[in-house]
């Protein structure tokens, strides 16, 4: 465990108290049976953001309460043990950090006070296809007055249907795969000319492809350099992944002692099955691994919030420990479990569903081996 | 030489005949649809094209090939039903004859039923008319399966059956369970029976339990003051651990021999092909992302492994050189390879192997997440992954437990 200060420490508590009471699995459960449309509890998300979680980026001198991203880490990891579903990564972290690291202050200004009071949910719109891949940006923007209009599509976006505001990567040149001529670009989500739809997956978050035609926006809708969108987009990308890491630690932990629990109550051969050395020794692979990652989440972490100087190979590390860890864990959840690990009714397998789109989003284990080698030079 | 010769001559022969009968009797428009399967898991009876090419196998009694005439199997000898297989590989017909009376219970009984048993219940099974479930599991009965405590009490003329079973497959769709119950308590082992219990019985409550994968293929069972004839018992009272073991013996075969391919869902083409149509490919037509490839190939291989070691199994057993230890490992390799592939699978199609249901989704790419989900199972049910290695490290390493 990184060593807290105190603020960092009121927070990450108030938050394990917030979610146990306020925001346990059943709450979870409970809006995956309602049929909500937005993948999301509004009204557990105006609590959090009244607890100024959706604030803890942002600068003071717009609304919010100027902490680190190991303060949001922190909050992640606590929402992220009983499968919290909210904007919290979407909004107050991914599309918070579009606009921290690129916005100009008109922009800041209009944005960030709502995100930080829970007035607006924003996101980021980036993959166009089922795999992470930034720089395979097609979706077009073409010049048209004074301002630009908007064509393509974009897949799989995390929050996209409830979006209020959408940060866009779009290709203003060059074509799909290069890294110069992606421009980002903040669009309504209730834009004319831009379709939403709501995609129903394993994890009954609120996701959604998007499709855009001729959607026009004005010239200050431009978020940074035209052209040169693509390394601040991998800046986010970078905050996003060390973001989604914590939240997805959290969930492991709590994967993991679901599964402790089981292994020390439940009883064959009239011996509780912890006993039997089979599952012991995996238990500590798990336990070790955990260990390991959240060393590795937290240098990500606290890398980001130093300016360190390889933040994109921590968040490469953290991101891929994190997605393989859960991978391990989850499985082992049901498998430990026997048949009821099987049943709906059991929270084995919305953890097994959540950690297999955790592990795709921003990018998995495969991605980041492949980017952490480049990075380091081979 | 010569005899083998004319052996070859017999068994061609028959090929002949099995391939003019398919051909009059298979309808095409069944081609790869596992009538079977379906039927087990939705709980209907096949009509249509699959009724009728599921009454012509079961008047041949080509669904339990090998199972005496008499009782309306096939009877035809081993060499035989591998050539009838072959013939309905080649044209793409799957049995239509199946679920656990014939995967399981079918060949026990024939073992260890008396006549009476046996004239009654085979023929329901080689027709697929009769459906059976298996009685086994229990709350606190698992892996540890002898503890079970479903207790049938003597009543003179009849078993008095009261207790609990879960996960009982297709106990919703069930005519007929198979079902080990406890006829004594001072034993462990040997106060179990074998007994067959009507799903018709007054006292029988099935409750559906749904799956992680959405479905409800199983139940919980209740069992209250159940009245069971006494000729159901199958095999000597108090003696039916050891049938019940040999079933499971069956019951594991029978999931080792399908892994890799049972139970895939979506789409049937290899995993290489696949990636290349969700992951692109590099300017030398290779799978773009060369980790991938490399797991994907890693898994190709394993599934050749256990392929050959399926080949080697069977020419062994033809052949009778040492029943091999071999099979012991069929069932962990087999399921491990088929969640194996169901996980790649997933990774390949990325965010596409995701849905659950609705728009934005291929019904492929749906039946493969579900498929994911359900193949979970298969390392947990027909004794655990954990118990085959058990079984591996005692039985056939010879390791014992430190006392
Ligand atoms: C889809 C599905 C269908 C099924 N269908 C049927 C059916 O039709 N009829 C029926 O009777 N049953 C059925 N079962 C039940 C199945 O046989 C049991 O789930 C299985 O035997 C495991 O028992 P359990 O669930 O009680 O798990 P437990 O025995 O409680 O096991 C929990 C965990 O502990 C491990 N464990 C237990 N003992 C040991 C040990 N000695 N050493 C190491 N590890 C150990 C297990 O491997 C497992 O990982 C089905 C199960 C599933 C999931």
């Amino acid at each position: 465990m990184a060593i807290l200060n105190e603020e960092q420490t009121m927070l990450r508590d108030a938050a394990k108290s917030w979610v146990s009471e306020k925001s346990p699995v059943t709450a979870f459960r409970k809006m995956r049976d309602s049929g909500n449309a937005d993948g999301f509890d509004r009204a557990a998300w105006a609590e959090m953001a009244e607890m100024g979680w959706a604030g803890i980026l942002i600068p003071e001198e717009f609304g919010g309460s100027g902490l680190d991203y190991l303060t949001m880490g922190l909050v992640l990891e606590e929402t992220g043990r009983t499968l919290t579903a909210s904007p919290l990564l979407s909004s107050a972290l991914v599309a918070t950090s579009a606009l921290l690291l690129g916005g100009n202050d008109a922009q800041k200004k209009e944005w960030l006070p709502k995100f930080a009071g829970g007035k607006a949910i924003g996101t980021l719109a980036l993959d166009e296809g089922p795999h992470h891949a930034p720089a395979n940006t097609a979706l077009t923007a073409t010049r048209d007055g004074k301002g630009w209009k908007l064509s393509g599509k974009k897949s799989f976006v995390p929050d996209g249907g409830a979006a209020d505001i959408i940060v866009v990567a779009a290709r203003t040149s060059g074509k799909s795969g290069d890294t110069n001529g992606i421009t980002l670009f903040l669009v309504s989500g209730n834009a004319s000319g831009l379709a939403r739809q709501k995609l129903k997956t394993v994890d009954n978050r609120g996701v959604a492809n998007l499709t855009f035609e001729n959607v026009s926006v004005g010239a200050d809708a431009v978020l940074g350099t035209v052209d040169q969108g693509f390394s601040p987009l991998e800046s986010v990308l970078d905050r996003a992944r060390a973001g989604l890491a914590a939240e997805m630690l959290g969930a492991a932990v709590q994967s993991f002692d679901t599964t402790l629990d089981y292994l020390k109550t439940r009883v064959q051969f009239g011996q509780v099955i912890g006993t039997f050395q089979a599952l012991q020794h995996r238990a500590a692979k798990m336990f070790t691994e955990l260990e390991l990652t959240r060393s590795c989440v937290e240098a990500a972490l606290v890398g980001i919030d130093r300016g360190a100087n390889d933040i994109p190979a921590l968040a490469s590390l953290a991101k891929a420990r994190a997605s393989e860890l859960w991978h391990l864990v989850s499985n082992e959840m049901v498998q430990m479990h026997g048949g009821i690990g099987m049943t709906d009714a059991h929270d084995a397998g919305l953890y097994l569903k959540r950690a297999r789109v955790a592990e795709a989003t921003f990018g998995g284990a495969s991605f980041h081996r492949d980017r952490y080698a480049r990075l380091m030079g081979y | 030489m010569a005899a083998a010769e004319s052996l070859n001559a017999e068994l061609e022969s028959f090929r002949a005949e099995a391939r003019d009968w398919l051909a009059k009797n298979f309808p095409p428009s069944l081609a790869n649809v596992d009538v079977a399967m379906a039927s087990a898991m939705a709980g209907f009876k096949p009509s249509g094209n699959a009724g009728l090419w599921q009454e012509r196998m079961a008047a041949k009694g080509w669904g339990t090939p090998t199972w005496p005439k008499q009782y309306g199997g096939g009877g035809l000898s081993p060499q035989e039903a591998k050539i009838l297989t072959q013939e309905m590989n080649r044209i793409g017909a799957k049995n239509p004859i199946g679920g656990m009376g014939v995967m399981m219970f079918g060949p026990t009984l024939l073992e260890y039923g008396n006549d009476e048993q046996k004239s009654r219940h085979v023929p329901g099974i080689v027709t697929g008319q009769v459906r059976w479930c298996q009685g086994y599991s229990e709350p606190n009965a698992g892996s540890d399966l002898a503890a079970l405590r479903t207790q049938a009490v003597d009543k003179g003329d009849h078993y008095l059956v009261n207790g609990q079973k879960v996960w009982t497959s297709g106990a919703q769709y069930a005519d007929w369970c198979f079902c080990l119950v406890r006829t004594d308590n001072t034993k462990k082992h040997e106060g179990i029976s074998f007994l067959l219990i009507d799903m018709r019985s007054p006292g029988i409550e099935v409750r559906p339990i749904k799956l992680i994968s959405g479905f409800s293929p199983f139940c919980e069972t209740f069992f209250t003051d159940v009245t069971v004839p006494k000729e159901n018992l199958m095999g000597p009272l108090n003696g039916g651990w050891t049938i019940g073991k040999r079933l499971l013996q069956f019951e594991r075969a029978g999931l080792g021999s399908g892994g890799g391919s049972a139970g895939r869902g979506g789409d049937a083409r290899g995993l290489d092909q696949i990636a290349k149509d969700y992951v692109g490919v590099d300017e030398k037509g290779r799978i773009a992302d060369p980790d991938l490839r490399a797991r994907i190939a890693q898994h190709q291989m394993d599934a050749k492994a256990f392929a050959l070691t399926i080949q080697r199994a069977q020419a062994e057993a033809k052949s009778n050189v040492n029943p091999s230890a071999v099979t012991s490992i069929m069932k962990n390799a087999g399921s491990r390879l088929q969640q194996d592939r169901a996980e790649l699978l997933l990774e390949i199609m990325g965010h596409r192997g995701l849905g659950w249901e609705g728009e934005g989704f291929a019904g492929d790419e749906i039946a493969a997440t579900r498929a994911w989900l359900g193949g979970k199972a298969v390392t947990i049910y027909g004794g655990t992954y954990e118990i085959q290695n058990n079984i591996i490290a005692k039985r056939i390493l010879g390791l014992l437990d430190h006392q």
